[in-house]
């Protein structure tokens, strides 16, 4: 199935800071239905990544199971990958995180995976605010398996079968807010240019970073009927605020005018400049996120953007005080108390 | 009336209530038998409640070494109300029966073959001691005074012994001194003569530990360098987390940062216990869960993910009476067939025995070596018996010219210098295993995806049939490999002639050469077999076929050991006859013993050249 890109590469590909060009942050042929929307959340992943000038084999790569979960093969082909389980990319991630604190990690998960069979892995990773970007490709259905409704489905929603949803959505920006994440997100895959700067806000982010990208399922829920379409999402998007992600090398080049603005100074030294429109809200502040998010939803849209950053809680590994340096370069010295030692107890067990 | 009448051979029932602080008192008397030479075994037999239900705690004292279970008691300490009539009834003949005396028995306590003791532990504690918290526990330590006296216990033991306890808090050790004089003076005064049974200084012990299986454990996964743990608290397993925990407040915080060494996260479940080793082990950490037969059963969907797509991890079972939630605070060697065969599809796990401490230390350090160099789940069996009592044990000992095996693992000059292409499944080596590599290793050469769906020697996709059935054979391969690395079983042939041969494992280990012993003393002459380890080694083979019949003693109903030894080496099945136990307690020797001579009546007898009539 699928196989590696051929390896051509045009020799003027504009190259990023770290020398590496676009292509150097593709992985293997999508095998994806041809306008599924996980591949446009995947090219604004790859993007991400290049604009940021990040080096692949830095960054790790988890995904759960379904048409989404597969897309890590679809990109940073250079990066180290595990396609895990049904639900529990975050357990595995949460593992791999701990072992080694140093590297970027990129968990990707579906509604399926995320918000029914994962959600308590879901609610415990947010909770545990994982140092890791959690994006959740988010179609109102179940692809791999044909189509089922969701638990993000919203109540009405029909697809292909043309049988309306009679169950209540969950909101899964909502839910991460309330349960803890540091960074949440809502995009759409059909719109790069917003998708692209909330990507690499997630990647500058300490701790977890959520994004929920509204990506429809072409085969079989995006008819007229269905709230995931293109069509519908198109018409009833509405924006918290544009922004710019700024990375730490380029801030003192950026000039925005005062009082339309809000800066919000990332852990890494970035930061993420948000171009206030009149009706925008304070990303800081935990209650406006959720309000806002309901007060678009009773108009019937569907609010997209940063909807909250919290800077000030701590990731897991400062929560439990481990080690700065990562568990899996210890070695017998740093880690084995020596047969002396194991004396002593032995002392005590007499 | 015949008083039971022994010297450093008898059993002490403690009878008391859940939650009241008994199992310090209880402890300490162990602890000082131990002291004086006289190998002791201290089993908990305990209710799933936090307060308020009967719990029994028996001692066998047995100068000939005898640690398993004994079955019946020939004292009892009664001081739980609701099952004091009980206690009573079941006392042996000639038994001795103290109780709190401070109410009268009624008139149900009526058996003239026993001995009473009463003393008045409430009014003695209630005079002697104001603060009334102290003295709910200090009522315990006064009845353990008593019983000094009574035993001839060496007084100064015991105080040594509290002493030794509270040397940090030299004030909390005052009161306990007292309330032992207190009841070690009221037993003196008022029941002089009247207890036959006797301990005795003697040297039987040497250098050995009195210590649970479970922090035995937790040391091992420390000194074998055990970083990460994802654990979900459940019966009897949490004391083993709890254990590692307190030794890497030990061992493993930065003298310079005050940061820990370790990463332990108390997971939401059991699958995310398993998902956060898988995760770290593909990571290149050594990390590990403890778990119970629940636990087993949700971990299975990760089980087989970590078989196929080959990656290490570290579980310790310690197994608890099932199905369901059956028992939870009773023992049982249950999950042997989850365990070995846990997932959908095609998958066997090594599974390890341990059967004292120094083997839960050990084995522990084997798991975290074996699962790497296997790239594959290893799960340590232990059961709630050996995990949670106390056991008289070897001395854990660690060899500090030890390294880890961390198994076929590429390094960034490794990649760099490799001529031939990488294949993370590729077999190179011809057994079974392939090279792996760690996220981050280097900028250009080794990374793959891991993936739980069938993939190609270079860990690409495929559905390609062949690809799949030769990944799955070269995971049968990799089994045979196992097979020579495991630990091989310990063999005690006591008659190169016998034909008689028994297997057993783990927590069953000291009740069965107990009852080998006592069916020597009946001239039968029986070999033995103590298994350590999944898969089987030739040697068990060898064994089975030398002998024409074999007694399979485990802990559990359907004979999980003996399907598992059918089900591996094709063994004839009427060969292997089912000696099983499953009420929940440790199995003693009297019940091996019987049904072992039950079995042997039954079956017709045996021809000289080996073949059944
Ligand atoms: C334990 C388990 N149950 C069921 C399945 C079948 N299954 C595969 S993908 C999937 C749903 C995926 O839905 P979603 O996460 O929304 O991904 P999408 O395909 O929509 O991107 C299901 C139920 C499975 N792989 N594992
Ligand atoms: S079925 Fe839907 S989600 Fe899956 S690949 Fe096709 S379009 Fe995408
Ligand atoms: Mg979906």
């Amino acid at each position: 199935m699928s196989t590696d890109r051929p390896i051509f590469r045009h020799p003027q590909a504009t190259k990023n800071s770290a020398g590496f060009s676009r292509k150097d942050y593709e992985g293997a042929i999508s095998t994806l239905c041809a306008g599924c929307g996980h591949d446009s959340a995947t090219n604004a992943i790859i993007q991400a990544c290049f604009e940021l000038a990040i080096l692949p084999h830095r960054v790790v790569k988890m995904s759960g199971i379904g048409c989404s979960s597969k897309t890590p093969a679809y990109f940073l082909g250079r990066s180290h990958g595990f396609n895990s389980v049904h639900g529990r990319m975050p357990s595995i991630a949460t593992g791999a995180n701990m072992a080694n604190r140093d590297l970027l990690y990129v968990g990707i998960s579906g509604d399926g995976d995320t918000a029914s069979i994962g959600m308590g892995q879901f609610a415990h990773a947010l909770r545990r605010n994982l140092n890791l970007t959690y994006i959740c490709m988010n179609n109102g259905c179940y692809g791999l398996t044909k189509g089922q409704d969701s638990a993000t489905a919203d109540r009405g929603s029909a697809g292909k079968k043309g049988v309306p949803n009679p169950y209540s959505a969950i909101d899964l920006c909502e839910l991460a807010i309330e349960l803890g994440a540091s960074y949440v997100a809502r995009g759409f895959s059909g719109d790069k240019q917003q998708l692209v700067p909330l990507i690499k806000g997630a990647f500058s982010h300490s701790g977890l970073a959520f994004i929920d990208v509204i990506s429809p399922c072409v085969t079989f829920n995006n008819t007229s009927t269905s709230t995931k379409s293109y069509e519908y999402v198109r018409e009833h998007i509405d924006s918290t605020n544009t922004f710019d992600f700024i990375p730490l090398q380029q801030e003192i080049l950026a000039h925005y005018p005062e009082g339309t603005s809000q800066d919000v100074l990332m852990h890494d030294g970035s930061v993420l400049h948000l171009h206030k429109a009149e009706s925008s809200k304070d990303v800081t502040s935990r209650r406006r996120a959720v309000d806002s998010l309901e007060e678009e939803k009773a108009k019937g849209r569907l609010l997209t953007g940063l909807l909250y950053v919290n800077q000030d809680i701590m990731e897991t590994h400062d929560i439990i005080n481990s080690t700065l340096r990562p568990l899996n370069t210890l070695k017998e010295a740093d880690l084995c108390p020596g047969n002396a030692a194991l004396k002593k107890i032995m002392e005590g067990l007499r | 009336m015949k008083r039971i009448e022994r010297v450093n051979d008898f059993v002490v029932r403690f009878a008391n209530v859940n939650g009241s602080g008994s199992a310090s008192a209880n402890n300490l008397f162990a602890k000082a038998i131990f002291r004086l030479g006289v190998p002791v075994s201290p089993k908990n037999i305990f209710p799933s409640n936090i307060q308020g239900l009967p719990t029994w705690y028996e001692v066998r004292v047995s100068e000939q070494g005898y640690l398993a279970r004994r079955g019946g008691f020939d004292f009892v300490v009664a001081v739980n109300g609701q099952t004091l009539l009980r206690d009573y009834r079941e006392l042996s003949p000639g038994g001795y029966f103290l109780y709190d005396s401070t109410r009268e028995l009624n008139e149900e306590f009526d058996r003239s073959d026993v001995i009473p003791i009463p003393i008045p532990l409430t009014d003695l504690c209630n005079t002697a001691f104001e603060n009334p918290k102290l003295r709910q526990l200090l009522k315990n330590i006064i009845y353990v005074g008593s019983l000094a006296y009574l035993i001839h216990l060496d007084f100064a033991v015991l105080t040594d012994a509290v002493n030794q306890q509270y040397r940090k808090n030299p004030k909390l050790a005052e009161p306990n001194i007292k309330a032992l004089e207190i009841g070690f003076a009221y037993a003196r005064d008022h029941h002089p003569d009247t207890c036959k049974l006797r301990v005795e200084k003697t040297d039987r012990i040497g250098d050995k530990i009195l210590m649970n299986g479970n922090s035995a454990f937790a040391l091992g996964a420390i000194y074998a360098g055990a970083t990460v743990v994802g654990w979900y608290p459940i019966t009897p397993s949490t004391s083993v987390v709890e254990a590692f925990e307190k030794y890497t407040t030990m061992f493993r915080v930065e003298a310079d940062s005050g940061r820990r060494k370790a990463a332990i996260l108390q997971a939401e479940d059991e699958l995310a216990a398993l998902g956060i080793v898988i995760g770290a082990s593909w990571n290149g950490a050594r990390a590990f869960t403890s778990t119970s037969g629940p636990g087993i059963s949700l971990m299975s969907e990760f089980f087989g993910l970590a078989y196929f797509a080959e990656i290490p991890a570290v579980v310790l079972d310690v197994q608890r009476t099932g199905p369901s939630t059956g028992m939870p605070t009773r023992t049982q060697q249950s999950d042997l067939l989850s365990c070995a065969y846990a997932s959908h599809g095609d998958t066997k796990h090594v599974l390890l025995f341990p059967c004292n401490p120094r083997e839960c230390f050990d084995f522990a350090a084997d798991a975290f070596d074996l699962a790497e160099r296997l790239q594959t789940p290893v799960i340590v069996m232990s059961d709630l018996d050996l995990g949670m009592n106390d056991h008289i044990s070897p001395p854990l000992h660690w060899d500090d010219n030890r390294t880890y095996d961390r198994g076929k693992v590429l390094s960034a000059e490794d990649l760099e210098s490799r001529q031939e292409q990488w294949g993370r499944y590729l077999d190179v080596d011809g057994d079974g295993i392939c090279y792996r590599t760690y996220p981050g290793t280097h900028p250009t050469k080794g990374s793959y995806f891991t993936r739980g769906t069938s993939h190609n020697e270079y860990s690409g996709y495929t559905e390609e049939s062949p690809i799949y059935q030769a990944g799955m054979e070269r995971l049968l391969l990799k089994w045979q490999t196992a097979r020579h690395l495991v630990p091989a079983p310990r063999i005690k042939i006591r008659d190169g002639k016998s034909r008689l041969g028994t297997i057993f494992f783990g927590s069953t280990t000291q009740a069965a050469y107990e009852a080998i012993g006592d069916l020597a003393l009946q001239g039968l002459w029986i070999n033995s077999l103590r298994l350590r380890a999944f898969p089987l080694n030739d040697e068990v083979a060898d064994f089975i076929n030398r002998h024409e019949t074999i007694f399979v003693i485990e802990q559990n109903r359907d004979g999980q050991l003996r399907t598992l030894l059918i089900n591996e080496g094709d063994f004839p099945p009427e060969k292997l006859l089912k000696v099983l136990s499953f009420d929940g307690l440790p199995i003693t020797a009297a019940c091996i013993a019987a049904k072992i001579g039950a079995l042997l009546q039954e079956k017709p007898q045996q021809s000289k050249d080996g073949g059944t009539a």
